[in-house]
């Protein structure tokens, strides 16, 4: 393909895209050229991912049309898509867990001979991996892999296409900083050759590094469309939310109160009997927040879960109170004023088919008021409690009667956040509360979690954005293998040390 | 020798329409679709395969009923839970109860006046034991090589939908639509349209396992004629692992279940027949519990598929 950097290669004009109450694009243009990089800036729920699943033929408009090289096409289907070598990369990986990796890649190919030939596609496979350091075995099932393997089999999958124009969506959002430098090499890589790309993100530290320009999308609309050159981090940020965002979090002054929650020695083990958690000992005081730092999969979960009566300890004791709270059933540590943002939302933080009211309301439909005395449900009540709760913490829902599920990330963590923090009874366990937040969300979120810590709460936060955890914490512990490798004062300590301990040297008090 | 021989002989027999059954059903599940009308589109291939055979003597013609019948059941089955995203639970079991009533209806209707309209207790043309030259003689493999033609198809059927399932195309798509239909459809895929074409072709299979009942394994018509063989076809699925060649083994097992329990009530023992009869079913659940304990064990290769009786839509959430 020529090269040359102003030519249009690809034009959305007028796209309007509406589910069921919203408009998820209103008459959006864009406009990508060759051998760029364009970043999608917006807060969750802004639009991006409709707009360019519409681009990947998922999702078809209601309105407006698109060019590829100043031709009008029609997309219909992924397949019209990946002909006009256009491929997407999903926040969700489309993968099937239970194939290989070469079988993956394969898949819906149309000129892909009856017995696929293997072996030669696996060559094939190898090859292209060569040549874009994508490493991965195709023998492999997907399950057997990691987030970033499995996001290396995505890209493999539409380079093995042949696509010219990639999306990425959040390509980052799951990977450690080691694999986003990896992936920033792999796309450079693919510009060379003449590719471009189309990069939907939220972090503002991305879009300065990775892209050539960027367009920011606010509730559907464009809001801007510019050079990255030139901008601020800053300047973008206030386009994205359409306010002033504070990137400094205001808070209480630390002044620790009595012992909160004290774990003495516990140790958890894996199905297989292998410790995952070893011997862990730490205090949270009333008032406090402790951070938790490290690479995920180093035990965080295992910790979080202990915590909250979700695993069993297989020694140890953890003691909330001075009372033993060791290997208690959840609803025992609930009532005894336990709270849990857990990591996986979707899976444990709500139902999805429920409604935001009944979400809002199940840590509180055990009891008076919005239960009886024998058990039955007040609608009203309940009504009225998640209207208070819906305006109090800003969740954009339609109605209260809204599922879950339809709402955005962002908005779907404020309806955790709201239910864990008015029932919370002095511990917080948050976990990754702000990934894939966008900054608006993330900000309430913080402001939230250091509002319960300034009223006595002991908060353990997790985090994997060593940011957070310097601003938001008090100390900070760094998890290692399941070990902890010490905890240090937020304070004073800074990201080199936090960075060696997390690679497994041990530091501060351990 | 000889009675080891017999009853494998017998075992075979039993198995094969419940083999027959089990694949078409792995085919339809296979591609996401949960179809619980196996026992009423067996007993209406059954019904109808006999009264083809019944009033043409035709038993090619006879299997090309069995197997339109079979199909159209499950095309009704794949409208309602693919076309007007039925509860497919539901949808299935409205098609065993409409196919097991019709087929009774038919079977008292269709027959000969001289026979009240009933096709219970005629006799028309079925299939014969071929045995092959030679290998029929060998002790025990004459077990193998002394069966009817369905039976004889089998043995290249199991392994072709085998090599089918994991070496071909389109098992490829197939399984990917029903492990991960967002996944397949976003490479291009009509899910719609590959679930349809497998649950038709499950549907057709099944359709040929009620076949071999009424023209082979026990030849004519009688009520009730497939006694529940389409709800342990569903287990046997379960059991095979959704993979057509472990569904030998399912099929051999009940099969030899029931063959060992006629040999024992013919030779008469303490054990009251009911109970006998109970017993294919009783292994059912312990193999079904069993299989659940290993799946656990064995991550992915026993698995359901994971999309297995849910609707789909490229806009669904």
């Amino acid at each position: 393909m020529e090269k040359s950097s102003v030519s249009t290669l690809l034009k959305m004009e007028g796209v309007t895209k509406r589910f069921p109450g919203v408009i998820a694009n209103d008459r959006v243009d864009l406009e990508l050229h060759n051998g760029e990089v364009l970043a999608l800036l917006g807060e969750n729920g802004a639009g991006k991912s409709t707009l360019m699943n519409i681009l990947a033929g998922l999702y078809r408009p209601d309105e407006g049309f698109i060019t590829i090289r100043g031709e009008k096409v029609s997309i219909h289907s992924p397949q019209d898509s990946m002909h006009l070598g256009i491929g997407m990369i999903h926040q969700e990986f489309m993968l099937v867990q239970t194939m290989t990796v070469a079988e993956n890649i394969v898949l819906g190919l149309q000129d892909l001979p009856l017995i696929p030939p293997m072996a030669e596609i696996k060559r094939k496979i190898i090859e292209l991996s060569d040549r874009y350091s994508l490493k991965v075995d195709p023998d492999r099932f997907i399950y057997e892999l990691s987030v970033g393997e499995q996001q290396r089999v995505e890209i493999l999958k539409l380079v093995y296409r042949g696509a010219e124009v990639l999306i990425l969506d959040e390509p980052t959002a799951v990977l450690t900083p080691q694999e986003s430098r990896d992936l920033n090499g792999i796309i450079k890589t693919m510009l060379s050759e003449g590719k471009s790309a189309i990069f939907i993100t939220h972090k503002m530290d991305e879009v300065l590094s990775f892209s050539h320009r960027v367009q920011v999308l606010r509730q559907g609309k464009t809001v801007a469309a510019c050079k990255t050159e030139g901008t601020t981090p800053q300047e973008l940020a206030n386009m994205m939310v359409g306010r002033e965002i504070l990137f400094k979090i205001k808070k209480a002054p630390y002044r620790p109160g009595e012992p909160k929650l004290i774990l003495d020695g516990v140790t958890v083990e894996d199905p297989t009997g292998r410790p995952v958690l070893k011997d862990i000992s730490l205090t949270i005081y009333e008032g406090e927040i402790l951070g938790i730092a490290g690479v995920a999969g180093n035990g965080q979960t295992e910790l979080t879960e202990v915590i909250t009566g979700l695993q069993k300890a297989v020694s140890g004791r953890i003691t909330l109170d001075s009372q033993d709270m060791t290997n208690k059933q959840p609803l025992h540590l609930i009532k005894a004023g336990m709270s849990h943002i857990p990591a996986d939302r979707g899976a444990m933080g709500i139902v999805g088919d429920m409604s935001v009211a009944d979400n809002l309301v199940m840590k509180r439909y055990r009891s008076e008021p919005i239960a009886s005395r024998h058990g039955v449900m007040h609608a009203t009540k309940i009504f009225g409690f998640a209207k208070k709760m819906i305006s109090f913490f800003k969740i954009a829902t339609p109605k209260p009667e809204t599922l879950v599920k339809f709402l955005s990330g962002g908005n779907i963590q404020k309806t955790i956040l709201a239910r864990e923090i008015d029932s919370c009874g002095g511990v917080l366990i948050a976990v990754y509360p702000s990934r894939g937040l966008d900054v608006g969300a993330t900000e309430s979120v913080r402001n939230n979690i250091v509002a319960q810590r300034d009223k006595k709460a002991a908060v353990l936060l997790v985090s994997e954005e060593l940011d957070e955890l310097l601003s938001v914490a008090d100390k900070i512990g760094v998890m290692f293998e399941g070990e902890l490798m010490g905890i240090v004062d937020a304070a004073t300590t800074n990201k080199e040390e936090l960075g060696m301990m997390m690679a497994g040297m041990r530091g501060g008090n351990a | 020798m000889q009675l080891i021989t017999t009853l494998l002989a017998v075992t075979l027999s039993a198995g094969t329409s419940l083999l027959y059954a089990t694949i078409g059903e792995i085919y339809t599940e296979r591609s996401g679709i949960l179809n619980l009308g196996v026992e009423g589109m067996m007993m209406m291939g059954a019904l109808s395969a006999f009264a083809v055979s019944f009033y043409t003597g035709s038993l090619f013609l006879s299997l090309i009923v069995a197997m339109l019948v079979g199909g159209s059941l499950a095309l009704l089955h794949a409208f309602l839970s693919i076309s007007m995203r039925a509860n497919q639970v539901v949808s299935g079991l409205s098609i065993t109860l409409f196919g097991t009533g019709l087929a009774s209806y038919l079977g008292q209707r269709l027959g000969p006046e001289s026979n009240g309209f009933n096709l219970a207790g005629m006799t028309a043309s079925n299939f014969q034991k071929i045995q092959i030259p030679f290998l029929g003689d060998i002790p025990i493999l004459a077990a193998f090589f002394n069966q009817d033609v369905l039976t004889y198809m089998l043995f290249l059927i199991v392994p072709l939908s085998w090599y089918f399932m994991y070496r071909t195309k389109h098992g490829l798509s197939l399984r990917s639509v029903g492990e991960n239909p967002r996944t397949a459809s976003a490479m291009g895929i009509s899910v719609a349209k590959v679930r349809y074409l497998y649950t038709v072709i499950g549907g057709m299979l099944v359709g040929l396992g009620g076949a071999h009942l009424t023209l082979a394994y026990t030849p004519g018509w009688s009520e009730n004629v497939t006694g529940g063989r389409g709800w342990i076809v569903i287990a046997l699925v379960i059991f095979a692992g959704w993979n057509p060649s472990r569904a030998v083994f399912g099929a051999v097992l009940f099969g030899g279940i029931n063959a060992i329990q006629f040999r024992l009530q013919a030779a008469g023992t303490m054990i009251p027949a009911s109970f006998l009869n109970m017993a294919p079913y009783v292994v059912t659940v312990v193999v079904l519990a069993l299989m659940t304990i290993i799946g656990k064990k064995k991550k992915g290769k026993y698995s359901s598929p994971s999309a297995l009786g849910n609707a789909f839509s490229i806009e669904d959430k």
